[in-house]
């Protein structure tokens, strides 16, 4: 029932993205930090891709804070975009789209870049 | 002149050769001797390995003098699979010459051909007797099934603030299981269950008069102890040496609530209540062992929501693949952890049908009575509970990430119930989070734990019950995660599920009874986002 959790990189002119696909829970941790680790290699801003994210619980929501806790120590910014209006709702509801930012889509994401 | 002695059957059969192609003068027909087990002649003809002369033996046996008293000359054993199946006796030769070495050598092979068509021979008459003794014993069972079936009530008492719920299933060699629900003439009602040693018809007759007595002493007598003392005494005369009968009778006031009953040897009765479960107590002797008997009586008073479970030694009793008993205390623990108002009886049922395994034959006759109080005023008006009805029910084992079995089987259940779609992602949510705490907290990550999941509805909301086996644990009061603190790594990044949970539905409500925790997660159905 789970889906494997995996995330790319992509480099773009203003940072980098991160590409995500399958379920966010605890278990997609070590990828998801390791993925923020290559992708602040390069300056600017990170963006998490979520389109290809089925499901996101609340050990999920620990993992993602504990990323954002990452970008925080190096005054790094960070935006999302892809999200279910379900999922939005939940990122307002825990205030986590109070230190990322929330994009309608991708393009959205790019011309704010 | 040719005569075949078959031995090991009953019925011995003669059978003479064609005597009318013989001059009458010169045949003889020689009488059957039989070769007792064990006699001399018997290990001898096995070890012969052809014809034997009688004339050439010397051995003390009876038989061989009976032989020589008959006329026999020569003794051709029929012998198959190391067995002596018969022989052929032979008297002298007609032309009165000695048999030669020719004529015992064709007599010879002719009783090595002889010997398995007999042996064939006998194998079926065998086979067809046991045929016949199955088919006895089929229409045995079906007699004793049928005169079970017919005195079992047809229909379940209907009384108002009463639920009677009961199940029977034979078992396939019908044990003398029974029970019987009794309408008082001052308006209490009756109930009988009991078990009658040995099974099939024998103890089918004796269900069919214990249970007759007992209609006619519970209408004479108005308590228990004096009924089964009645019926006790009525039946020591009546019934087969070695065979009893075990029974427990109680009498349900329905309108106080009060139930008294007494024992005769039966499984006691467990009382589902608030805090738990209780087993009521009561000693007697097994009815028609002894005259004279009396009989211990106890009473109890049900509330609203107690659930009273009788059962049948069936149950209890039946095993598993590896010969465990189901025993009484797992009845009890597992109707202690059934939620209040779960329906204890399709779950005692459906567990017991877990524990012995698929395919298993049932042991005995299997027996559950189940009676549960609703409400203690009678006029009272249904219950929120009453009304709503059961979407789905279901159990997933305590495993990480089952949470998601339970979100689409949620999802499915409150399908077209309209719920607006951002209420039912929540709802989703909120029961994903629900699960994984029971999964995580209640049932610690345990597989053999499972977390029973049911969706109610009624016209105003829809209700998602998850219950846990984690005791009295109570949900704490969700505090608001301190996000900033978190991210600075003054706190752990988790703790997030029950603030989760508390803001995606309309209500959360917690209770236990003590064993089992329950949330319930109630979303309106009207409601927008």
């Amino acid at each position: 029932m789970e889906s494997v959790f995996e995330a790319t990189v992509t480099r773009t002119d203003d940072g980098s993205v991160v590409v995500m696909s399958g379920t966010v829970n605890r278990a997609a941790k070590q990828a998801l930090e390791a993925a923020y680790e290559e992708a602040v290699e390069q300056p600017g801003r990170v963006l998490m891709d979520f389109r290809s994210v089925d499901y996101i619980n609340s050990t999920g929501i620990a993992v993602i804070v504990g990323v954002l806790a990452m970008a925080r120590a190096e005054d790094r910014e960070v935006g999302a975009f892809g999200l279910t209006d379900h999922y939005r709702e939940v990122f307002n509801i825990t205030r986590l789209s109070d230190f990322m930012t929330i994009y309608d889509d991708e393009t959205a994401a790019a011309a704010a870049g | 002149m040719v005569q075949l002695m078959r031995r090991r059957r009953a019925e011995e059969e003669t059978q003479a050769g064609d005597e009318s192609q013989i001059p009458e003068s010169k045949t003889r027909l020689i009488e059957a001797v039989p070769i007792p087990f064990g006699d001399p002649l018997e290990t001898l003809l096995l070890s012969s390995g052809g014809p034997v002369v009688l004339r050439d033996l010397e051995l003390e046996s009876v038989t061989v003098d009976a032989l020589r008293e008959a006329g026999v000359e020569l003794i051709v054993p029929l012998i198959g699979q190391g067995e002596l199946l018969g022989a052929l006796y032979l008297g002298p030769r007609l032309s009165d010459q000695p048999y030669s070495t020719d004529d015992r050598r064709l007599l010879g092979s002719l009783a090595s051909q002889v010997a398995p068509a007999m042996k064939v021979a006998q194998l079926v008459r065998e086979q067809q007797a046991e045929a016949k003794e199955r088919e006895r014993i089929h229409q045995e069972l079906q007699v004793a099934a049928l005169i079970q079936q017919t005195l079992l009530p047809k229909e379940l008492p209907a009384i108002a603030g009463w639920q009677v719920d009961a199940f029977y299933r034979p078992a396939r060699a019908v044990g003398g299981d029974f029970y019987d629900f009794i309408a008082l003439e001052d308006g209490r009602l009756g109930v009988v269950i009991g078990d009658v040693t040995d099974k099939g018809v024998p103890a089918a007759l004796v269900m069919a008069t214990c249970r007759s007595m007992l209609r006619a002493a519970a209408q004479r007598h108005t308590s228990p102890s004096a009924v089964l003392a009645d019926v006790n005494d009525g039946l020591v005369p009546e019934i087969p040496p070695a065979m009893f009968v075990t029974c427990l009778y109680a009498i349900i006031d329905t309108e106080a609530g009060e139930v008294v009953f007494a024992n005769a040897g039966h499984n006691l009765p467990y009382v589902r209540h608030d805090g738990g479960v209780l087993e009521l107590r009561a000693t007697g002797m097994p009815l028609g062992l002894m005259p004279g008997m009396g009989y211990d009586e106890t009473k109890y008073e049900m509330s609203a929501g107690e659930v009273m479970v009788l059962t049948s030694d069936g149950i209890t009793e039946a095993h598993n693949a590896e010969g465990e008993m189901y025993g009484f205390a797992r009845l009890m623990d597992r109707v202690a952890r059934r939620p209040i108002n779960d329906d204890v009886l399709n779950a005692v049922v459906t567990e017991l049908e877990a524990f012995t395994g698929e395919g298993a034959e049932q042991e005995d006759d299997i027996t559950l009575v189940v009676v549960k109080r609703t409400s203690s005023a009678q006029a009272s008006a249904e219950t929120f509970e009453e009304r709503r009805q059961v979407m789905a029910k279901f159990v997933i084992p305590s495993e990480e990430g089952n949470e998601r079995i339970a979100i689409a089987k949620v999802s499915a259940a409150v399908e077209g119930l309209g719920l607006e779609p951002a209420r039912l992602e929540r709802l989703k949510t909120a029961v994903g989070e629900t699960v994984m705490n029971a999964i995580e907290h209640g049932n610690e990550n345990r597989p053999e734990l499972d977390v029973d999941v049911q969706v109610c509805a009624n016209e105003e909301s829809v209700s998602v019950l998850v219950s846990d086996q984690g005791g009295d644990r109570l949900i704490p009061e969700a505090t608001v995660p301190d996000l900033e603190a978190k991210l600075a790594g003054d706190q752990t990044p988790r703790g997030w599920g029950l603030f989760l949970i508390e803001k995606m539905v309309d209500e959360v409500r917690s209770t236990s009874d003590g064993a089992t925790h329950t949330i319930e997660l109630v979303m309106n159905r009207k409601g927008v986002s």
